[in-house]
């Protein structure tokens, strides 16, 4: 279980996380939303202990983030940014074999390169593993990313806008994988998501971001009605049902 | 070509340039030369070794290949405390302190001044890498502004003490100071075995070397400085030779294409004693003494960092 507890965060005098408490339910996936700015991408780095809040608590399992020593902590929460330079020149495998140094610290055993190739399967990158990342499309290397987090074999992984650079036949994709790691592996993930229709469709849960603190948390269905839509982005939303998914139609 | 055998490849070539430094062209008493000649290629050895280390450690933690420990300014460092000694003592002070304590002091300046520098930079943790580069900069111009002004003002014979420490010479090197530094360096690098791994992840960025359970603020801290000791070492024992650094780091990526460090770092020094042994065979044997290494390490140094540089835009 993730518990988060009253936590602060600023930058320059003005609070980007402002006493943010939630419980990120475990099992599930669970989506931040909110407008630009809101603080969720600030928050997802605190929760992976990213970077340092000012105030208040972070527990993982009930154990405070700062009191793991790093590569225990390794083991059971992996996050992937939405922009990732590298500076070295890798291929698609090393890159996902990097998601075993919590395990092996850099030496593979026949176990790990199993969990290796089938994140690199999980992520459709046969084809690809031999080639270099500088190599890539946008799309292409952010799934090498993600399969590198899913060689980690974390319970809780966060992700901050997956989606980001894929296409519309991957992003269904990702989102299947994401689903899939939660209904058969049992994971907890936590995304950040731009796109309101895919939180809906894909997660379980849904928390609202804006100016910092949490303004409506609840199931999918909860969030997606208008009225609280609304309230969260200030514009005209109308959601629809179709194939008995609530869709927002946001295109005025 | 697996990257084991380039190493033994290049292990060959390092010792056969030793074999011909020693056992080559020798006139007159052969005791006395083979000591001078030993001594040398023990002092080139160490520095070569020191140099490309602490180069290719500080080039993965910065995520940068075209950056070297000179940068956050400890050649300028070394200049003032050698600088400093001279204008308030005199020239003879320098020369006739005791080799060993004149190294201690230095590289303790040096370390202490990278203590420094680090301690700033980890204060606000929302500090970026390129915050300590910058600090370390104007540091290092500051220092070069005060010591031109002190060596403005002092004698110009006195000027020609400081001189002859300004460039880096194996003609003209401390050998009273080998055996510290040779321990020194050793520990160094024994520690850095220790990190080997961690180096390899950090080379990904901060971010995920976090993710992946490199315990970041620690190691940094403490890998630079392993690197600002081993600069300390290696200019107190030949004066400021950083260039050579930047040349065999990069060489060694372009020829290895690794990110292990192990062989990174192995191929780094390997390549350095190369170069140093080279080039101090040129400079004896073609141009008898006419042209001091830094000059050629300089000088190829470089027009490669202008080709690297770019080769780097294009890449964009």
């Amino acid at each position: 279980m993730v518990e988060v507890r009253g936590v602060y965060k600023q930058y320059g005098g003005k609070n980007v996380v402002d006493n943010v408490s939630i419980t990120i339910p475990t099992g599930k996936l669970t989506s931040l939303i909110g407008p630009n700015g809101a603080g969720k991408s600030t928050l997802l780095s605190i929760m992976s202990r990213l970077i340092d809040k000012d105030r208040g608590e972070v527990r993982i399992e009930g154990k405070e983030i700062s009191q793991y020593k790093s590569d225990e902590l390794a083991k059971k929460i992996s996050i992937l940014k939405q922009s990732n330079h590298i500076a070295i020149r890798l291929t698609v495998k090393e890159l996902v074999s990097f998601g075993r140094f919590p395990y092996s610290r850099g030496r593979l055993t026949r176990e790990d390169w199993e969990y290796v190739e089938e994140a690199i399967r999980y992520m459709e990158l046969e084809d690809l593993q031999d080639c270099y990342l500088n190599e890539l499309s946008g799309g292409q290397r952010q799934r090498a990313y993600i399969a590198m987090v899913l060689a980690q074999d974390t319970d809780y992984i966060f992700l901050d806008e997956p989606l980001n650079n894929l296409d519309m036949k991957h992003c269904v994709q990702m989102m299947k994988v994401l689903r899939k790691l939660v209904d058969e592996l049992g994971k907890t993930i936590v995304v950040v998501m731009h796109d309101i229709n895919f939180a809906s469709c894909y997660s379980d849960y849904i928390v609202a971001l804006k100016n910092g603190k949490v303004v409506r948390e609840g199931t999918a269905s909860e969030i997606m009605s208008s009225g609280v839509l609304q309230g969260i982005y200030d514009m005209d939303v109308h959601i629809e049902t179709i194939h008995d998914k609530k869709i927002c139609v946001y295109f005025a | 070509m697996s990257n084991k055998t380039k190493l033994i490849v290049l292990s060959i070539a390092a010792l056969s340039l030793i074999m011909v430094f020693l056992f080559t062209d020798v006139k007159g008493n052969w005791d006395y030369i083979f000591r001078s000649r030993s001594e040398k290629i023990a002092a080139m050895v160490l520095t070569g070794c020191a140099i490309a280390a602490s180069t290719v450690i500080f080039q993965t933690i910065t995520n940068n290949r075209i950056l070297t420990p000179s940068i956050i300014g400890f050649d300028s460092v070394y200049m003032l405390i050698q600088t400093f000694v001279v204008f308030i003592f005199g020239s003879t002070t320098l020369t006739m302190m005791n080799a060993n304590v004149q190294f201690l002091v230095s590289v303790g300046f040096m370390v202490g001044f990278a203590v420094l520098l680090y301690s700033i930079l980890f204060k606000q943790e929302e500090q970026t890498i390129y915050f300590l580069l910058l600090v370390g900069m104007i540091m290092g111009t500051f220092f070069q502004s005060v010591t031109s002004f002190m060596q403005f003002l002092i004698d110009p014979n006195e000027f020609f003490v400081i001189q002859d420490r300004m460039f880096a010479s194996f003609n003209n090197m401390k050998t009273e100071l080998l055996l510290v530094a040779g321990i020194v360096i050793a520990l160094m690098i024994g520690y850095i075995v220790s990190y080997i791994r961690y180096l390899d992840v950090l080379s990904l960025g901060k971010e995920h070397a976090i993710n992946l359970g490199v315990p970041y603020e620690k190691t940094v801290k403490r890998l630079l400085i392993v690197v600002a000791v081993l600069v300390s070492v290696s200019t107190a024992l030949v004066g400021p030779i950083t260039f050579l650094g930047f040349i065999v780091a990069n060489v060694a990526y372009t020829f290895l294409q690794t990110y292990r460090h192990s062989y990174l770092l192995v191929g780094a020094m390997l390549f350095a004693i190369v170069a140093l042994v080279g080039g101090q065979l040129v400079v004896e044997r073609v141009f008898t003494f006419s042209t001091p290494l830094t000059v050629i390490v300089n000088l190829i140094g470089g027009i490669y960092f202008l080709y690297l540089l770019l080769r780097e835009r294009k890449a964009w």
